[in-house]
């Protein structure tokens, strides 16, 4: 249906619409990305910490300490040094990552399909349940279960992710045993394929390895259950924000008039059109499960961006702790881009 | 919705304040705020948020009284170490023989100190970059409104991290950097609210009689944008209480042994299978404080801005 | 549209995730051992680098070292790569015999050149351990010369002084006198780095285990390296790392892993009920301190410094919070080194040391901050001793960090305290001798940084007595200055050392003939089973 729409307007417009909003959306990249990129350059000058420690080690003896000192070209002058960064940066090149020795770049490319996996299926178990919730709420305005959804959403704005999810894991893994603990795969299985789209859940199926897939699957259910209960939240009470308004349009009481039965009315005819704003809805989520993700994969054990992370933020690995920023603060900026472009291509009445 | 209820002949007090003709502008004021307060009343989940948010006020006040023990001070390691919630020890004790409902009565000083404090630097700021970047308009509002969207740009916690990394952690960096996170949206209202206020006529009217851009800033827009600011500040302020805590549980928020709640069920989360109340306690108090802070920012936002409460 | 099949995947997924609400019970294959440990401090595998715990012991498991000892016996020095050995009449000359027959596992044969290979390799990438070979008076200028092959099974090496040569020896039984195979580090030699950069990442040993794969702060695997002639009882073992110890525990518990390693005191007592379940445990030459910086005016008086060291309730702390992990021990020389004294005459006395306090004039107590890693063990302790310290009015501010940070701060002598634990790099006690009682000197921009020149404290006579014991070849009378050395130090030094490390391992009861060492190089699984 979008590309109906858009196809339906003036070829002419429309490209020259589009490009537009093209050039002004990279304009608006770019900008921004260089201020993320200032911004943590700014940042990894202002910590207290002596670099050369993190290379060497507290027992290296002095001359090692002072190669590497020298090394590092610490001694550069400020702006310099900001420009070095800055070339680097935007090559993909974040310094090498004190922890595992390896180019952040590297890392992040590692670890990014798991933090992907996680957050893709938040999303979508946050919107299919939370899109029909949203729905009843909105039809059955003030009712009972508009309540439920109204303290399910006030409930997802107000618990610490953290605890939720060590209380979760107490429950469920510890005490009842009903799905696999932290990590996303039992050791036996972690060699019984190979890493292909880095998401196990993929690779495993298409290589038909049946036992690591369930044990896999078992492995992520209460992760992503933890994280799709924070996107339901949100999804669900902007639902029913965007159906209660569609709801009350002139269209919807011209197709009751016309006889159309009351379950096409509401899910053929008003959720399509509230479908629209949605969709932006569901982008922002999927990006603030991507900042979700930092406590949950702390929580799980999940071998994520979020995780490499915190994990570099204990050990002051610095370097990969702007590099990981950066890549979320763009993922971020992105999907916040995409999802306004999207509104304005498909609504027809932003054009 | 908002004005609705049917309205039986008013006396006294009330017929004062519902007067069709306020006398002064202080009858008008008090009588809005009060229609405010009925609006306001007949949401029972905001009046509950409001009376959560007004006990943890009672708390952080009378700390010393309601707190039975030390909430810093260890007892004997080798008697009171983590013992179970009893008659004694309501909520039990922690690693360090500590008794958990007192230092989660203490906390409630440390989480009402962090939400106060943000909202005193980042109000301001936000206030301010907004109001400018309105009304100077041209180079500056680019200037300002792409600042604040890099800003915008990083997700919050994930820049808190990354600021705590960088000053060190504590609960002052701590705070410094949830601010640091949360003045742009600020700055976006205020903008918004200026820009409609910017064209008016009374502004106009100012301006002809030669006010200065600060003067008009300062003494005519700021007070107009102040009241759709409080209820985000509001709304904000059990994100702020979540932010800090998930600071705090990440050992970057408040230092030892300060009772703050995240680093509390941060220390728990060692004890978490045998001896769950460590952890449980603390995080029940972040939960229903900001749970309490959102159905109070609810209520406030439907009482001052019927738009958007749908 | 190529996101659609994707995502008609993940769909079906969810409905199936729905249905499989039984999690099957995992149990590890019976001829790999699966241990869940905090592996990320490893940040390299080559031998001429490794200084953290974790690689140490894979290097221990993987790697040969010239020299070895029975880890039940410190004492007992045996050869591992070298059969036997010589020291000339002037006690510089060391010639060692190098075993035949032995093999890397890629099937190279192990000669005196990868010997020499190995050693010059160290001192010339000097990288952290390297002085630990590179103290004998070897530079990257001379050590050619110094350390030579005089036979394909043969190897000399010359010192610039006559060294204790049990000192000489226990050198050798570290990490970084493991031998490399040199010609398949020099297959994947770039730019002259002797195969750093690739070694950094793989593995070129001659080990019971050979490394086949890590992945930082995810897994190490380690495989049967069939060319070694001890024959190991496992075929894999695998160091998965969990970070958090109460998943540790939960993955022992279920059978998921075999062996945790980090557990607190409490997961300890819980599994130790556990039929399923036993817990082993050995002492680590590992001691925990408070560093007391001499700047600071208050801790640089004598009555204070000894006033703190009546403030630690030791064995409260070594009863609960570190139950398991730590036995009292207060001289700076771990149990089991040459020489080392365990008469622990400290205890909590709060009366004397507000008494000590007093007489330094601060009958009312002072402030003061401690810099803190923000582990939970040593947040722990920290706050413990806070606790007790308050009780004679010192009021102590405890400054979070990360190991980084803090070490950042304790180097640059800006603390007041600072709490820590230092392990021994080698098992001869100038090892520890060396950073706790001698400080060459004490001025702000010294080259060396040891732990007496980290607090600012001038051990005056000391450092020449540590300086005079690593030459003194009657082991009987080095054993008696180092007793010494360490009853000055617990006198009037400015460190309160309140506790040795033991190291605990929880294991599943099938699991048998894991080695705990007194280093970390010496915790041995080559002779683990499982039943």
């Amino acid at each position: 249906m979008a590309v109906a729409t858009l196809t339906q307007s003036g070829g002419h417009h429309a490209l020259r619409f589009f490009l537009l909003r093209t050039t002004q959306f990279i304009a608006v990249l770019a900008t921004t990305l260089l201020g993320l990129v200032a911004v943590t350059f700014f940042i990894g000058r202002i910590v207290p910490i002596d670099p050369v420690i993190a290379i060497v080690g507290d027992r290296a003896p002095a001359h090692v300490y002072a190669r590497v000192r020298q090394e590092l070209g610490l001694d550069l002058p400020m702006i310099q040094q900001f420009w070095i960064y800055l070339k680097k940066a935007i090559s993909g090149d974040f310094g090498n990552s004190v922890l595992t020795t390896n180019p952040v770049m590297t890392d992040i490319i590692n670890v990014f399909p798991a933090t992907l996996e996680l957050a893709t299926l938040g999303t979508i178990i946050g919107a299919l349940i939370g899109i029909p919730l949203g729905v009843l709420a909105a039809v059955k305005r003030g009712s009972l279960i508009d309540q439920f959804v109204r303290v399910l959403g006030l409930i997802g704005y107000s618990v610490p992710i953290f605890w939720l999810g060590l209380m979760a894991l107490l429950l469920f893994y510890a005490k009842l045993g009903w799905v696999e603990g932290p990590g996303r795969l039992d050791v036996t299985y972690s060699y019984m394929y190979t890493p292909v789209t880095g998401i196990v859940l993929i690779d495993t199926l298409m290589q038909g390895q049946m036992d690591a897939f369930w044990n896999a699957v078992s492995h992520v259910m209460l992760p992503a259950c933890l994280l799709g209960y924070f996107s339901l939240a949100y999804i669900s009470r902007m639902t029913r924000s965007f159906m209660l308004n569609e709801l009350a349009q002139e269209y919807v009481i011209a197709a009751r008039v016309k006889g159309l039965s009351e379950f096409r009315v509401i899910w053929r005819h008003a959720l399509r059109n509230a479908s629209v704003p949605l969709i932006t809805v569901i982008a922002l989520s999927y990006a603030n499960l991507l900042e979700g993700s930092v406590l949950t994969e702390t929580i799980f054990a999940w071998p994520g961006l979020g995780q490499y992370i915190t994990n570099s933020l204990q050990n002051a690995d610095m370097n990969a702790v702007l590099g990981g920023t950066l890549v979320i603060g763009a993922a971020f900026v992105i999907l916040n881009l995409v999802s306004d472009l999207l509104y304005r291509l498909l609504d027809p009445r932003t054009r | 919705m908002t004005g609705a209820a049917p309205l039986v002949q008013p006396t006294g007090l009330r017929a004062w304040l519902l007067s069709p003709e306020p006398a002064s502008r202080w009858q008008a004021r008090l009588g809005r705020l009060y229609l405010g307060w009925r609006t306001f009343t007949k949401n029972p989940l905001a009046v509950f948020g409001l009376g959560i948010v007004l006990l943890l006020l009672l708390v952080a006040l009378f700390a010393g009284f309601l707190a039975p023990y030390s909430p810093v001070a260890g007892g004997d390691l080798r008697t009171l170490r983590l013992l179970p919630p009893s008659a004694e020890h309501w909520f039990g004790t922690d690693d360090q023989a500590r008794d958990i409902y007192s230092r989660v009565i203490y906390g409630s000083r440390i989480t009402l100190w962090v939400v106060l404090l943000v909202s005193v630097i980042a109000t301001p700021i936000g206030l301010l970059v907004g109001t400018v970047a309105g009304y100077v308009g041209g180079w500056v509002d680019t200037v300002l409104m792409r600042l604040t969207d890099i800003f915008l740009a990083f997700p919050r916690l994930v820049l808190a991290l990354a600021f705590v990394a960088a000053l060190g952690p504590g609960i002052e960096n701590a705070i410094i950097a949830i601010a640091i996170t949360s003045w742009p949206p600020y700055a976006r209202i205020a903008r918004a609210e200026t820009l409609m206020i910017r064209n008016s006529d009374f502004i106009a009217a100012v301006k002809l009689q030669g006010a200065s851009t600060p003067r008009i800033i300062m003494g005519h827009v700021v007070p107009l944008c102040i009241s759709s600011l409080i209820v985000r500040v509001t709304l904000d302020m059990a994100g702020i209480i979540l932010t800090a805590a998930g600071l705090g549980f990440l050992g970057l928020g408040a230092q030892p042994p300060m009772p703050e709640w995240g680093a509390m069920v941060a220390t728990g989360r060692n004890y978490l299978i045998d001896q769950w109340w460590v952890a449980a306690m603390p995080g029940l108090a972040i939960f229903v404080v900001s749970l309490g802070f959102n159905l109070l920012g609810d209520g406030l936002r439907d009482v001052l801005d019927p738009k958007a409460a749908k | 549209m190529k996101q659609l099949p994707k995502f008609i995947m993940s769909a079906a997924m969810v409905t199936a995730m729905a249905t499989s609400f039984s999690a099957v019970q995992a149990a590890t294959p019976p001829d790999t051992l699966v241990q869940a440990w905090q592996i990320d401090d490893i940040t390299s595998l080559d031998p001429a680098e490794i200084f953290e715990f974790s690689n140490s012991e894979i290097a221990g498991n993987t790697y040969e070292r010239l020299i070895n000892y029975d880890p039940k016996d410190v004492s007992k020095i045996y050869g591992e790569v070298a059969e036997s050995w010589t020291v000339s009449p002037d006690g510089k000359t060391f010639t060692f015999k190098i075993r035949q027959g032995k093999k890397f596992a890629s099937g190279n044969p192990l000669t005196a050149e990868d010997v020499v290979f190995s050693f010059q390799r160290a001192v010339l990438l000097d990288k952290s351990p390297a002085f630990i070979i590179g103290q004998f008076g070897l530079t990257k200028d001379n050590v050619k010369d110094k350390i030579k092959q005089t036979g394909p099974f043969e190897v000399t090496m010359e010192l610039d002084k006559p060294y204790a040569p049990t000192f000489v020896l226990y050198c050798m039984t570290s990490t970084v006198a493991s031998v490399v195979d040199k010609k398949l580090a020099l297959q994947n030699e770039k730019d002259g780095d002797f195969g750093y950069n690739w070694l950094k990442t793989h593995y070129a040993g001659s080990g019971p285990f050979a490394i086949r794969d890590w992945k930082a702060n995810e897994v190490v695997v380690l495989e049967r390296n069939p060319n070694s002639e001890k024959k190991t009882g496992l075929a894999r073992v695998i160091y998965r790392h969990i970070k958090e110890t109460a998943t540790q525990r939960l993955l022992l518990e279920k059978g998921d892993v075999d062996i945790a390693r980090n557990l607190n005191p409490e997961e300890l007592a819980a599994v130790a009920k556990n039929p399923e379940i036993k817990v082993e445990n050995g002492p680590k030459g590992t001691v925990y301190y408070l560093g007391l910086n001499q700047k600071n005016p208050n801790l640089s008086k004598p009555e204070v410094r000894e006033a703190l060291k009546w403030l630690v309730d030791y064995s409260a702390i070594a009863d609960t919070i570190m139950k398991n992990k730590g036995e009292v021990h207060q001289a700076f020389l771990p149990k089991g080194f040459l020489g080392a004294i365990n008469d622990n005459p400290y205890k909590l006395d709060v009366a004397k040391a507000k008494e000590l306090l007093a007489k330094a004039g601060l009958k009312d107590g002072f402030s003061v901050t401690m810099d803190t890693r923000s582990t939970p063990e040593i947040t722990g302790i920290a706050q413990a001793i806070q606790t007790t310290f308050a009780q004679a009015g010192v009021k102590v501010e405890i400054i979070p960090g990360d190991s980084k940070q803090t070490l950042t701060k304790y180097r640059a002598r800006q603390h007041d305290i600072y709490i820590g634990n230092w392990g021994a790099d080698y098992q001869d006690p100038n090892t520890n001798a060396d950073t706790f009682a001698a400080n060459d000197d004490n001025s702000d921009n010294a080259k060396a940084k040891p732990l007496a020149w980290r607090n600012a404290w001038d051990p005056g006579p000391l450092t020449a007595k540590t300086r005079a014991a690593v030459l003194e070849r009657d082991a009987g009378k080095r054993a008696e200055m180092y007793r010494e050395l360490q009853k000055d130090v617990l006198k009037d030094g400015p460190y309160v050392t309140f506790l040795q490390q033991i190291e605990v391992i929880a294991s599943r009861k099938n699991v048998e003939g894991v080695v705990i060492g007194p280093s970390f190089d010496m915790n041995s699984v080559v002779q683990a089973k499982k039943n």
